[in-house]
Parts: structure tokens; sequence; C-alpha cells
């Protein structure tokens, strides 16, 4: 066994630098081998540094710490016989297709006729033919992304990296490109050992992979993994198939329960605890899944991946969702089952006057960002804040981005529920809004 | 794979094996062929021959001159190319040297370009001692002055913006530096290059009337081209030649169109990054024959072999290693030991121009410099603004009539090209009939060639509008002075600003050709640091001339800091549409 390892990654750390000088986490000791004939999932909700891992074993990226090898040698810049097939498909959109899939075996320099050769080979077995003299922006997601197949298998690499590979086609493309790929990987007709599936859709982990990892978020640390031993095609509707997703569920959501106490106790000291990254979920979506939830046939409690697939949503659309509602006290969510409060049910009867006030009031009580915000603007005077002041405060505990994204997030929460008002002009909160 | 072989090519099979395309393409290659090996001859000829040769105002010369001229800005072209690919990728690349370069960069792009020529045509008549070569020289080099800065800075912001999932596909694919830039930097950067190349196109006609036919105190230069032609058509007041000239100058502004640009932005098509664009593509007759000859794809093999063959023996070098990552805590020192060597160099510099400034120059003139710049600053804004007031209404209305703006968006580009110190004579001689105070009525001549950015930039805003907003205007029965204010002013504001920008910089280089004018005899001269420039550089008076060029830069860079960029970005984060 231990000749067939394809990839070993002992004990990686990775690291951002923040702006005060500090360091941020974004990965830490996390633990991989990939055997030869495996598929490998990475399963996590964004910002769990999944793709960052990919980054590292592709050698695009450093660890801070541990090390990253590749059969027996460790990655130190791009090893030759890794791919990588882009969730944005990354095509240069200047090269047509045949041009696009040619370009790695230029730049390994080999003969103009061999990379001629191999590349119609390439398209052939992906299914591109007729397609040779096409540019990118001619093409489906769906075409596209066989190019970025193509490109990949076309260096006959050893490990096929891919991120997120079907997450920017629909629901139809995703499906028969993926089943596509699981049939020529089941007839050994692609010329890699093994692949690394990042993703964040369960059902797509559970269909493709032989083993899944699953991540925690902030930092990225591997919680679980799930072996799946069921035979391919696997069938979704297969009873043993819905056992494991509900599993994978359930497993995903108890971490995040234990996040949220966590935050809970916190929440009882005023003035800390905003160093909870928020997602930015329109009040539309909130409102939306409360009324679902209240509504037949759920009538108030439903299981997560049953309201998930009625709802067409995958964990990355649904989990922030949920998640923000349990913040709010709207929900509860446990093993798997996502369950409305009581001034959940009363926000989904209420009209709109009355739910804007329900969600500010528990904004403001439950969100200690929120809370934080409105109390600094209640002491001031003149009742306005400068933008920078409560980013400053948050970089301390998050990347800059992530800082936007949460203020961004309370701000258009709060401007929902009137709990204050923003001038994006000035840069300013206020407690104003305009008469 | 049974006759797939063939798939990519076979369009070719039906072809007969010549094609029209392939007789176009021979006489085209030949004609450039004879035009280099005539002017190349002109080349190596002793300085002499100049002055035993006299630029005639017979219009059968003309050709000849504008094949000189247009080979003379073809060079510049050339020479700006190479600045920017390798100047701006080094400012991308390495971070110490883009501490330097880009506002570097800045302030070149802010200097007055006809300052420069009489300091540099010296050095350039030394390098080439008794050779027409030295005066060819300095010409290419002052119209190369007026080309290179927009390139570079648009080719450095396009490398910096090369989209992050492009950058990984090509480490992961193990790209060298040497093919990265080929393969992906370059295309990337292709359409912003080629409409900054367009541009200074046209900035440079403005140069090649003004740098063909020099006095610099007692060196008189006269090379043959369009510019001393019509040098001397002013100097003896023949309205025909001047007319002659403007056609011959139309000409070649039309060849270049389409036998240069037309078809480069025909061809740089396909590297548009954005996928989809709702517009019809553009078309070149040019790119047609290339695609369709044979002959031009055989030639064109070797070359894409040649390339292949360069990339397979560069050196792989560095880029395959971390390319984002360019600060780490270990090199603060060497950076902070960077910054003040840079600091010092600066210092010395400035030192140095002071001292040679002060040596010819008395103090008290600095403070009288700056009141002309006063005067110059004064014509530019109240210009701008008269401008502004007559074609941002223009501008909208015509934008918004698609058929209308179709036909006038070409003609306001011509204008924007053509060289407006043409009409300056014409000018001179209203405001002598007249008995005109040349104070004011001088400064128009300084916008008459830069107003058009303002309406071409105007024009492609109002296009943009989406018809939508236009149907809810309409719809509000959103009329009058409020669709105005509403509705066209802020939808095309950021296009206002930017067009404003680039007429704003023209006219302070314009200024000095501006501020004094001549018809003939009649000598015209407005209060201006344009002027005292102009009169210095006549004079060979170089301690004047690097003062006034200073005192204009340092203008210039201080408008440009404290009003248009801020004002830019207040148009971009408030009014951008999408």
């Amino acid at each position: 066994m231990d000749n067939a390892v394809l990839l070993d990654v002992q004990g990686v750390r990775k690291t951002f630098p923040r702006p005060d000088g500090g360091e941020l986490l974004v990965l830490d000791d996390v633990n991989l081998r990939i055997a030869d004939g495996e598929i490998v999932g990475l399963l996590g909700r964004s910002g769990s540094g999944k793709s960052t891992l990919l980054r590292l074993i592709a050698g695009l990226s450093r660890p801070a710490g541990g090390r990253v090898s590749y059969l027996g040698t460790v990655v130190d810049g791009p090893p030759p016989g890794i791919a990588i097939v882009f969730q944005s498909f990354a095509l240069f959109p200047w090269l047509t297709v045949l041009e696009n899939v040619e370009i790695g075996l230029e730049a390994l320099g080999l003969p103009q006729p061999e990379t001629r050769r191999r590349a119609l080979e390439a398209i052939d077995l992906i299914g591109l033919d007729g397609f040779e003299s096409a540019y990118p922006r001619e093409l489906s997601g769906g075409m596209r992304q066989r190019v970025g197949f193509a490109r990949a298998l076309v260096v006959h690499p050893n490990i096929l990296l891919m991120d997120e590979p079907f997450s920017a086609l629909d629901v139809l493309t995703a499906e028969t490109v993926r089943t596509d790929f699981l049939d020529l990987w089941s007839d050994g007709k692609l010329p890699i050992k093994g692949v690394v599936l990042v993703t964040h859709n369960i059902e797509e982990a559970v269909q493709m992979c032989d083993r899944i990892l699953l991540f925690s978020t902030n930092p990225g640390r591997i919680i679980g993994e799930i072996a799946v031993d069921l035979p391919q095609p696997r069938d979704r509707l297969d009873p043993s198939f819905r056992a494991l997703v509900d599993r994978i569920y359930i497993a995903m959501t108890a971490r995040q329960e234990e996040a949220q106490r966590h935050l809970a106790r916190l929440d009882r000291l005023p003035g800390i605890g905003i160093d909870t990254i928020l997602s930015e979920v329109s009040t539309n979506l909130l409102s939306g899944l409360l009324e679902r939830l209240a509504g037949a046939p759920y009538n108030g409690s439903a299981d997560l991946p049953v309201i998930a697939s009625a709802l067409h949503m995958e964990v990355d659309d649904l989990f922030p969702v949920a998640e923000t509602l349990q913040m709010l006290r709207f929900v509860e969510i446990e093993g798997g089952d996502i369950k409305l409060t009581e001034a959940g049910t009363e926000f989904a009867d209420a009209e709109t006057d009355l739910r804007k006030q329900l969600f500010g009031r528990n904004l403001l009580l439950h969100v200690p960002l929120a809370g934080h915000i409105r109390r600094i603007l209640d002491e001031r005077t003149h009742h306005t804040a400068p933008k920078g002041r409560f980013l400053d405060e948050l970089e301390d505990h998050m990347t800059p981005d992530a800082a936007e994204q949460t203020l961004r997030a309370v701000t258009s929460w709060a401007r929902y529920g009137e709990a204050f008002a923003y001038d994006d002009q000035k840069q300013t909160f206020s407690l104003e809004n305009p008469a | 794979m049974k006759g797939r072989a063939s798939t990519p090519i076979s369009v070719q099979s039906r072809r007969p094996p010549f094609s029209v395309w392939d007789v176009v393409a021979v006489v085209l290659v030949l004609g450039v062929l004879v035009v280099l090996a005539e002017a190349g001859r002109g080349l190596a000829m002793p300085i002499d021959t100049l002055d035993t040769t006299p630029i005639g105002l017979d219009p059968g010369n003309l050709p000849g001159y504008a094949a000189r001229t247009a080979l003379r800005m073809l060079t510049a072209l050339l020479l700006s190319l190479v600045f920017t690919f390798t100047y701006a990728t080094l400012a991308a690349r390495s971070r110490r040297a883009e501490l330097v370069l880009v506002p570097l960069l800045d302030i070149l792009q802010s200097v007055p370009i006809l300052g420069f020529i009489s300091v540099t045509i010296v050095f350039f008549m030394s390098l080439a001692p008794g050779r027409v070569l030295g005066a060819e020289l300095a010409a290419v080099f002052a119209i190369f002055t007026s080309q290179a800065w927009n390139m570079a800075f648009s080719f450095y912001q396009s490398l910096r913006t090369v989209p992050d999932d492009l950058v990984e596909a090509s480490r992961c694919f193990r790209f060298g530096a040497w093919m990265r830039f080929w393969r992906l930097d370059v295309p990337f950067a292709m359409p912003a290059l080629i409409w900054n190349m367009m541009m200074s196109m046209s900035g440079g006609w403005f140069f090649v009337v003004a740098s063909e036919a020099i006095t610099v105190g007692d060196t008189t230069v006269t090379l043959p081209g369009i510019g001393s032609y019509i040098a001397l058509a002013i100097a003896q007041r023949d309205l025909v030649a001047i007319a002659w000239a403007i056609g011959a100058m139309l000409v070649v502004i039309t060849i270049f169109d389409q036998l240069l640009f037309r078809p480069l932005v025909a061809w740089a098509d396909k590297f548009r990054f954005e996928q989809e664009t709702g517009v019809p593509p553009p078309t070149s007759w040019f790119v047609t024959m290339v695609r369709g000859s044979r002959l031009v794809r055989m030639t064109a093999a070797p070359v894409a072999a040649a390339m292949r063959w360069s990339y397979r023996i560069a050196p792989k070098g560095r880029a395959a290693g971390h390319g984002k990552s360019r600060s780490s805590a270990g090199s603060v020192w060497a950076d902070r030991a960077w910054a003040a060597t840079v600091l010092f160099v600066v210092a010395v510099a400035v030192w140095q121009i002071a001292l040679y400034v002060l040596s010819g120059v008395p103090l008290s003139e600095v403070a009288t410099t700056v009141v002309l710049g006063l005067a110059t600053m004064t014509r530019v804004f109240v210009l701008i603004a008269i401008a502004s007031l007559v074609w941002v209404p223009i501008g909208i209305r015509i934008g918004l009539n698609p058929r209308l703006a179709r036909i006038v968006q070409p003609i306001a580009q011509f204008l924007a090209a053509f060289p407006a110190n043409l009409l300056f004579p014409i000018a001179v001689s209203g405001i002598v009939a007249f008995r005109l105070d040349p104070n004011i009525w001088l400064s128009p001549l300084m916008i008459l060639g830069t107003q058009w950015y303002i309406l071409f930039n105007v024009i492609a805003g109002a296009t943009t509008i989406p018809s939508e907003l236009r149907d809810v205007a309409a719809n509000l029965k959103v009329r009058g002075w409020l669709w105005w204010r509403k509705v066209a002013l802020p939808a095309v504001f950021p296009f206002y600003v930017t067009g404003a920008i680039t007429a704003s910089g023209g006219s302070w280089n314009a200024s000095i050709v501006a501020e004094v004018a001549s018809w003939g005899q009649n000598r015209l001269e407005a209060a201006g640091l344009g002027s005292y420039i102009a009169k210095a550089t006549e004079a060979g008076d170089y301690h004047r001339v690097v003062l006034g060029i200073a005192v204009m830069s340092a203008f210039v860079v201080v408008i440009n800091r404290t009003f248009w960029r801020p004002l830019y970005l207040y148009a971009e984060r408030k009014f951008r549409l999408g």
C-alpha cells in the first residue's frame, strides 16, 4: 500500500498575514493521503480552506508548516504530473479549443506533431469533436468545462485536482459532465491515477468519491472522514445513498451547533463576540425560508436535506441562511432538522412592518456586531460613526475581505430592521434615515 | 480518429492554390519594401544635403514627404512598443522597480513634450555627427515621447489585472516567464494596448508638425516631411500649400487606419476578455486578406514555430515560483534601504536642476513663471469649461441616436488626430485683421485639437446608457432639465471625466505652440507659461527652458493629483453603470 501513495500531506498549516502584522490561521494540522486509483473529496463550506489546500497540493503556494509530498518528493512549486480543473474554467479566451488544449503540451516543449496528436485525442475522449476551432466565448458553460478537463488530461497527469468544477454550471449540465467523467474514470480511459475533488455539494461528493474528508471552518481542519463503499454508478434515490447524505448533513450541522453554542456563551458578555464572520444573506432569502418552513407540508419543522433539495439549494446556499436564522433565534437546528422558534413563527405570520420590527429587535439582541454598532451610535452625541472604525476592529479577528463582507452583511440586515443607517458616500453609520 | 486529423484545417482544401488576396498581399509587401529602401538611403546622407536640397512647396514633393513622415511615426511607435514591453513589465514584476517606475511614468506623462525637443536635439545630433541620421533620431524621439507613456501605463495596468485563475492555470502548466509573457500577459493586454496605440498615433501628428523643422538657438534643422512642408508654407503665407498638406495628411491617416489600426482592432477582438458583448465584432478587409492569403499563412507558420522553439529554450526561471507573494517580512529593511537610495537620488537630481537653473536665471524669475503658469492654468480651465458646455449636450444627443453616433464617432476621432496647429495661421490672420487681444483670442487654439476627446468620450458614454433606463425615464415622464440632471449627465459623467482629463493634459502641451503663433511676418504672443518656454527655446536659453518645463510639470502633476484624480475616482464610484 505504501508504495502506492501518490500524495502525502502531513501536518499542513497555512496562514495569511493580517494588516496589523499578525497572522490569520486558515488551515490547521491537515493530514491526507491519496492512494492509487482513488477519488478523494474535500467537503466543506466556503471559507473552510479546502481550495487553499488544493493550491498547496498544486504547488501554487507554500504551507506555513508541515509538508506536502508528491511521489515521495516535497512539493516546491508546481510539479509535473499534477493538473487542475478550475471552477471558473480559466480558459484562455484568445485561444481556440484546440489551442487551449495544446498549450500545456507546448509548455512541456513537445514537438508540434505530437502536441497536435495528443490534443486531438484528448478532445476526442472528452467529447469535444467538431468544436476544435471554436473560441471559449462561443461555448456553453458545460462545453467550456469539458475544455478545462481536456486541457488538464492532455498532459497525462498522475493526479487531477478539481476545484468545484461543476458549481458554475446549471444542475442538469453539471450532472451530465459529472456522469461523463465518472464513466470515463470507471472504464479506465483516463490517463490519471488519482483525483482530489473540492466541493460544497454533499450529493456530488457522495456520488463521485471513494472517500470524503469533512472540513470545519475558521480555521479549516479535517473533522471527519467518511468512506463511500457504494458501487458505481450510484443512484441518488437509493436508500443507502440517501442515508449517507443524511449522515454527512448531521455531521456538518453538529459542528455548526457547537460553534453556535460557543457564540451564545460569548453573547452574554457585552462588547465581545463580534469576531464571527457573517455571511451576506439577503433578507428576502431569510423571510423566504421562514415562510416555506411555516407553510405546508413542513408546518414549522423540516429535514435539512429534504428542504435543501425542495428549494434546489446546495450546502453553500442553504447553510448560511439557516445559520443566520439560527443566530437571530428564528430557528433551531438539531440533528439535521430545522425548526421554527416562537419568534420565527411570529415573523412568518406577520405583515411587512411588524416583520421589520421583529427582525430589528432580534438583530440587536443576538448579533453582537449589530448591537455593538448601535451602542456606539447611541453613545455618541452626533450619533454617527465612520465605517473604518468598525472595519479596524473586525480586522483584528479576520481577513480584510471577511471584515468587509461581515460589515456589508450587518449593514443590509440593519437597513431592513431599521436598526441603524449607513451612507456609502460618506462611509459613515448613523441613526438617522432620510426623513 | 479516422478522418479527423485534418478537421481544424480541412477548410483549406477547397481553396484554389492562389487567391486574389495573395496578389493584394504581394503588392502591399513590395510597396512597403520600396518605401523602406528609399527612406533608408536618405538616412545615411550627410547633413549638408538637407541644405542643398531644400524643402519645396511643389505638391509633387508631398508623397515623398508624407512617406518620410509616416515612417518616422511608425519607427517611433515601434520604439514605444519596445519601451512599453520592457518598462511596464519591469514595473509590474518587481515591487522595488515599481516604487520608482510608476511615479516616474506619471510625471513623464505630465511633462510638456514640446519643451523636450530642444533639449534632446543637440544630444542626438552629437550621436551621428554630420549625418541626417542624428536629426532623424531627434525627430523620432520627439514623436516617441508623445506616444510611449500612455501605452506603457496601459500595459502596466493590464499586467496588474491579469485574472488570478489564468495566472494559476499558466503556473500549473509550468509556463516559463518568457512563454507566460507572450501567451498570457501580452494577449490579455492587447485590446487596451491597441486602443492606446491609436491614441498615441493621433497625438503624434501634433508633434510631427512641431518636430521636423526646429530652430534651437542658431541650429536649424529641416527634415524632409509634411511638418517641414507646413512650416515653410506658414513662413511663405501659402494657403494653397497648406491645403495640399492637409490633403496629404488625410491620405496618410486613412492609410494608417485601413492598413494598421482597423486590422489591429479587428484582430484584437479575439483577445477581448469579456465573454459576450452584443456589439457586432469589428471587421477589416485587410484582416480578411491576411486570413484568406495562403502566402501570409506560409510566412506566419515559421514565426509561430520560432516562438514555440523560444518557449522551449527559454529558462523556466522564477516563473514557476510564487508570483503573487511579493512581500516577505525579511525584506523590510532592504525595502527601506531601497527607498532611502531613491529619495537620495531624487534629492540630488532636484538640487542639480535647481543649481543649473539658478546659474542662468535670477531667483525672482521663478515667481514670474509661477504667475505665468497661473495664467495658462486659467486659460485651460476656462476653455475646458466652455468646451464642456458646448460638447456635452451635443455628445449626449448624438450618443442617444445610434445611427448618428456611428457617423459622428469616427469623425470626432479623426478630428482629435488632426494636428490643430495647421489651423493656427488662419486664426492668426483673423486676429491681426480684426485687431483682437491675443491674450484672449490665442487661447482657443490650445483646445482646438483636444476638445474632441470630450466629444467622443461623451458620445461613447451616451451610447452605453441602457435602453431600459431611457424607457423608464420616458415612462415616468422625466423630461427637460430634470432628465439632464438625473439621467443623462450622471450616466455620461465618468466618460466625460476621462475625456476632460485627456483634453486638459493635451491643452497644457498645446499651450507651448498656441501661445506664440505666427503667419509669415505676423507674430502674436499671449502671456503664459507656454509662450515663456517657446521663447526660451527659440533663444536657445536652456536655463529658462528647463525652468519652464519644471514649473509646467509641477502645475500638471498638482492639478492631476488634487483635482482630476479625485474627480475620476468619485465618478467611478458613484456613477459607473453596471
